[in-house]
């Protein structure tokens, strides 16, 4: 039976006879789903260390208990209403936020949420193996974590689609649990998202760059004149941050054994690193450049008529739509740089037709200032090299560079040269069939980590280090 | 005032060597056709063709294509229309160049991609020719209406890929190649699923397209490529295209064009810029003409009967696309009638070939291009003209026939099995039985006059308008034209549309019907094309659309 005792919400649901309904119907199924194709091996033995968000409040989303993964309690949140919300711009700026979905944009708003909702699960399914190479209890417990997290965030887009858009939304959410990740019939929606995630430094890289993506998507999406969807998408936003810090701080203590290796084995460059069980930084390098620009290209073509329309009609924001002067965006245009056979170009373009370069300068700054937190690792243990972001036009399958070919400084390149050097840039087959061997066995002991990265300057929830993150039922 | 044309000329002549939009390939009796469009070789460059959208550059070279396979692809029976793009069939018609696009260049489009469709099913019904759609993914509008127009619909099952008509919804217009007559009278979708479909701009997906009778089948992506060479090679195997055949090649027909008109070897056009009015003269077949199926094949492309078809299928087109300004067209004939009706007899009684029925359903299409030219037509029967057999349906195609009744200068007209069948327009009849639709007695007579008609039996029989004598001929010849050349061209496209197809409605006339009537309109409302309707603010910065909501 569906109960608000068994899924933690504020949104009602006891009285709620549409909500559950649907809900009856999609919880077992999403179940069998989680079963199936969430985290192998460790579904019915293992007891997770793991927070659960059980109110909106300032610690209510920050209980953190020993859960069975099956049994966690997704749970249905609505960040606090804001007092006369307006909308905040496009054409229906300063007028009230919509509780209900206008007809007129049902079609939109479904794609939206069926969008961002079909991602969540994705990253679940393409994570599903990693917990059977994990490199420390800690590690394994905060990739649960985001797991169960991801699995919320379905719970969140599937709550809107059942309580906005009748039997079409109930339709939709049903086929969020029918198509999965790399699955020939039925594949997640948006590409990235089809390849599995087979080691931790993909993982780590993933969360980094591909969550900080959901983070820009959620962001804009919060600003939406549908309230319910801004009030959902704003409470995912808290845990998408810590999805975040995973990604961010697993990088970084990567990057601290790996100097630590380099000073300890007298290895003057990083690619000798390999030879003692690190991960060098030309092969952090060739990671974070492909995970960058596959999400640099998640969000969309530099010029797009679908973007004009979400933000004319106030369905999607521009991130921290507050910081703008001005909401409309009408008259004002914004400068692309486009590359044919003739070279290099300014466009000038609408504002509105630009609103997903506007969300990817945002998300390239907050991408740059992460790898800048980085940097400082490298320097601070006297390591010369460093990382950085490529070009925006590197590596790019969508929008106006995808015909054509640049380095990672943006480049350009032909067809021959970049067939020539692809190897130095991108993650290789070497780079793969070494990540496994490295990762072949898994850490279980609390407090141990494995020989390529480095422990957490904390645990979790104030816990130590070697706190039994995950342990079995007996 | 002069109004130049300011775009360069479109061409409808291609050649696979030089598509930039599709490919094509034959694999023995079945041939694939990939539309993998070029997105930045459109006709104009104020607009990219992404997700494989199209503009008229596209449609010409599918146009091209089908032709080819029923002339130089005997062996080939079925043709899988698919995708040479991940996910992606067909996004339809580019909306940002009909954004830009001139009223006249939107209609002569639709159009064009109409008649292309039209070839389409042409092909299938009369040359079996079948076709099957392969939709691998978006098919949006126009990407729809392509796969309407084919004889079967496979949709890939994933979740993900539909079939949608959102024009209604999402552009404040209709869907502009038959869509929504294909939906309810070819698929025979129920009316009120075919409303809800029209009105959903995400269309729909899977089994529920299948029920709704939208597409014939949803394939798992795992077996698509598999489960749709097997249907084709089922269809392959009900196909009546001949066994071992050697197709002809079509050849360019290096038309020269000029300033003043264009000339090819069979028909050429004046044009008298001043006056608005266009000369348009088709020459009859000279010298000895091939008589049995083998002479015609290795005439091929030169046989008289194709090559002036061709070539005034050509110059129709170039008249719409290139000459707007040109309301008038005075059509000619120059040769010898029974010459004329000496091939047709070939003709006749050689419909069984292969190669004799494409040139007689390429007449026919021809025939119906010219049907379908908003322009007036006024055929002028003069000493030393051949309106005769095909030839004479050139006449009765016009909206006007002037014969000039002149005893030291004999004129003619005679007809031939080919006024009695094998050239119908678009309603299915032939244009004598449109002609006398209220007198069908008359035509069963006509069927028994061998002889050619002189003024005075052609006026008697109803054949020709008017027969003025060589004192008159000028003057009222010239007025005509004249008084033609000065009404309100929209006027008379619509006063020319609604007398040239009595008679039963079929998909074709009710597909041209509908669009001259409903989309055109549409097309020119405030509600569309305004400064805030919707098919300027799609995508378009400025703003959502506003409607005036008044309606009847």
């Amino acid at each position: 039976m569906i109960s608000s005792e068994r899924i933690p919400n504020n949104v009602d649901l006891h009285c709620n006879k549409r909500l559950q309904r649907a809900l009856e119907h999609w919880q077992p199924r999403y179940l069998d789903w989680w079963h199936e194709m969430g985290p192998q091996g460790f579904q019915h033995y293992h007891q997770v260390y793991l927070r659960t968000a059980i109110s909106v409040d300032a610690d209510g989303w920050c209980h953190y208990d020993y859960v069975k993964m099956p049994e966690y309690g997704w749970g249905i949140f609505l960040a606090n209403p804001v007092q006369d919300r307006t909308i905040g711009f496009g054409d229906f700026f300063g007028t009230r936020v919509w509780q209900e979905v206008p007809g007129e944009f049902r079609q939109p708003l479904k794609r939206l949420i069926v969008l961002q909702g079909d991602t969540e699960p994705a990253s679940v399914e393409q994570q599903r193996l990693l917990g059977k190479s994990c490199p420390s209890l800690y590690d394994l417990r905060n990739l649960f974590q985001v797991n169960v997290e991801e699995g919320r965030h379905l719970w969140a887009m599937v709550y809107l689609l059942h309580t906005y858009f009748g039997r079409d939304g109930r339709d939709e959410a049903e086929e969020m649990l029918d198509r999965s990740s790399g699955d020939a019939d039925k594949p997640r929606m948006l590409e990235a998202f089809n390849s599995p995630i087979d080691n931790w430094l993909d993982f780590f890289m993933f969360a980094m760059f591909t969550d900080r993506d959901g983070k820009s998507q959620l962001m804009s999406l919060s600003e939406s004149a549908l309230d319910p969807l801004s009030r959902t998408t704003r409470f995912m936003l808290t845990e998408e941050a810590h999805h975040l810090f995973v990604g961010e701080s697993g990088i970084s203590r990567i990057l601290q054994r790996t100097c630590e290796l380099m000073k300890s084995h007298g290895a003057g460059l990083s690619g000798d690193v390999r030879r003692v069980g690190g991960i060098d930084l030309p092969m952090i390098q060739r990671h974070l450049n492909h995970w960058f620009s596959e999400s640099v290209d998640l969000h969309g073509s530099e010029v797009s008529s679908n973007a004009a329309t979400y933000f004319g009609n106030g369905l999607k924001g521009r991130a921290r739509e507050d910081t703008f002067d001005e909401h409309r965006a009408l008259h004002q245009s914004y400068q692309v740089t486009a590359f044919d056979a003739g070279g290099f170009d300014t466009r000038t373009v609408p504002l509105r037709n630009a609103m997903n370069e506007v969300l990817r300068d945002w998300y390239i700054g907050d991408c740059e200032a992460g790898i800048a937190r980085w940097n400082r690792i490298l320097e601070k243990n006297g390591v010369g090299e460093r990382l950085f972001a490529p070009s925006r036009r590197f590596n790019r399958k969508i929008g106006i560079y995808a015909p054509y070919h640049f380095d990672p400084q943006g480049q350009p390149l032909t067809a021959e040269q970049w067939a020539a050097h692809r190897h130095e840039w991108l993650p290789t087959d070497d780079d793969r069939a070494y990540l496994a061997s490295l990762m072949a066995s898994p850490v279980w002991e609390p407090g141990k980590f494995a020989n390529w990265i480095a422990p957490p300057l904390r645990g979790i929830n104030r816990q130590p280090i070697d706190f039994e993150y995950v342990r079995t039922d007996n | 005032m002069e109004q130049s044309i300011v775009a360069p000329p479109i061409r409808c002549e291609t050649h696979p060597d030089r598509y930039r939009h599709w490919r094509l390939s034959c694999d023995g009796q079945v041939a694939t056709l990939t539309m993998d469009v070029t997105e930045d070789a459109g006709l104009r460059d104020d607009y990219r063709l992404k997700l494989n959208s199209y503009d008229l550059a596209v449609d010409i070279e599918l146009a091209d294509a089908v032709e080819r396979l029923r002339f130089e692809h005997p062996e080939v029976r079925v043709v899988i229309v698919r995708s040479g793009k991940d996910r992606v069939f067909c996004a339809g018609a580019n909306i940002f160049m009909l954004a830009g696009s001139s009223h006249g260049h939107k209609v002569n489009f639709c159009k064009f991609t109409n008649e292309t469709r039209n070839g389409i099913e042409d092909a299938s019904r009369h040359s079996g020719l079948r076709f099957l759609a392969a939709v691998n993914g978006i098919c949006a509008g126009g990407g729809y209406e392509l796969a309407l127009a084919c004889d079967e619909i496979f949709l890939v099952d994933d979740g993900a890929a539909s079939v949608s008509l959102p024009e209604a919804p999402l552009l404040g217009v209709l869907p502009g190649t038959g869509g929504l007559t294909r939906v309810v009278d070819k698929r025979r979708v129920r009316r009120d699923l075919a409303d809800v479909f029209s009105t959903l701009v995400e269309g729909v997906r899977g089994k529920r397209a299948v029920q709704w009778r939208l597409v014939d089948r949803a394939v798992a992506r795992s077996r698509f490529d598999e489960t749709v060479q097997a249907r084709a090679r089922d269809l392959a195997a009900a196909s009546d295209r001949p066994d071992g055949a050697t197709g002809i090649v079509l050849g360019p027909l290096g038309i020269r064009y000029g300033a003043d008109g264009a000339d090819g070897a069979l028909v050429s056009l004046r044009v008298e810029r001043q006056a608005r009015v266009a000369h348009l003269t088709v020459a009859g077949p000279s010298g000895v003409q091939p008589q049995t199926a083998d002479a015609i094949h290795a005439a091929g492309d030169q046989f008289w009967a194709l090559r002036a078809f061709r070539e005034l299928d050509a110059m129709l087109l170039h008249l719409r696309l290139n000459e707007p300004l040109i309301g008038t067209v005075v059509v000619r004939t120059a040769g010898d009638g029974d010459a004329v009706r000496a091939v047709d007899a070939t003709l006749a009684s050689l419909a069984g070939d292969w190669l004799v029925r494409e040139i007689l359903h390429f007449m026919k299409r021809t025939l119906k291009r010219l049907d379908l030219t908003a322009k007036s037509f006024i055929a002028l029967v003069e000493p030393g003209s051949c309106f005769a057999g095909c030839l004479f349906e050139l006449a009765l195609a016009s909206d006007r026939i002037y014969m000039l009744d002149d005893e030291t200068r004999p004129t003619t007209v005679a007809l031939s099995p080919l006024n009695f069948g094998p050239l119908p327009m678009s309603n299915g009849l032939t244009r004598l039985d449109t002609r006398f639709l209220g007198e069908p007695q008359l035509v069963a007579d006509l069927a028994e006059e061998r002889e050619p008609f002189d003024p005075l039996s052609a006026m008697d029989a109803g054949l020709v308008t008017f027969a003025p004598d060589e004192i008159d001929w000028d003057d009222e010849v010239r007025l005509a034209i004249e008084a033609r050349a000065a009404m309100s061209p929209d006027a008379l496209t619509g006063l020319e549309a609604n007398l040239r197809f009595a008679g039963p409605e079929t998909i074709e006339t009710k597909i041209f019907g509908r669009l001259t009537a409903w989309q055109n309109w549409i097309f020119q409302r405030p509600n569309a094309v305004g400064e805030r309707g919707a098919l300027r603010a799609f995508g378009n910065a400025s703003g959502r659309a506003e409607f005036d909501y008044t309606r009847t």
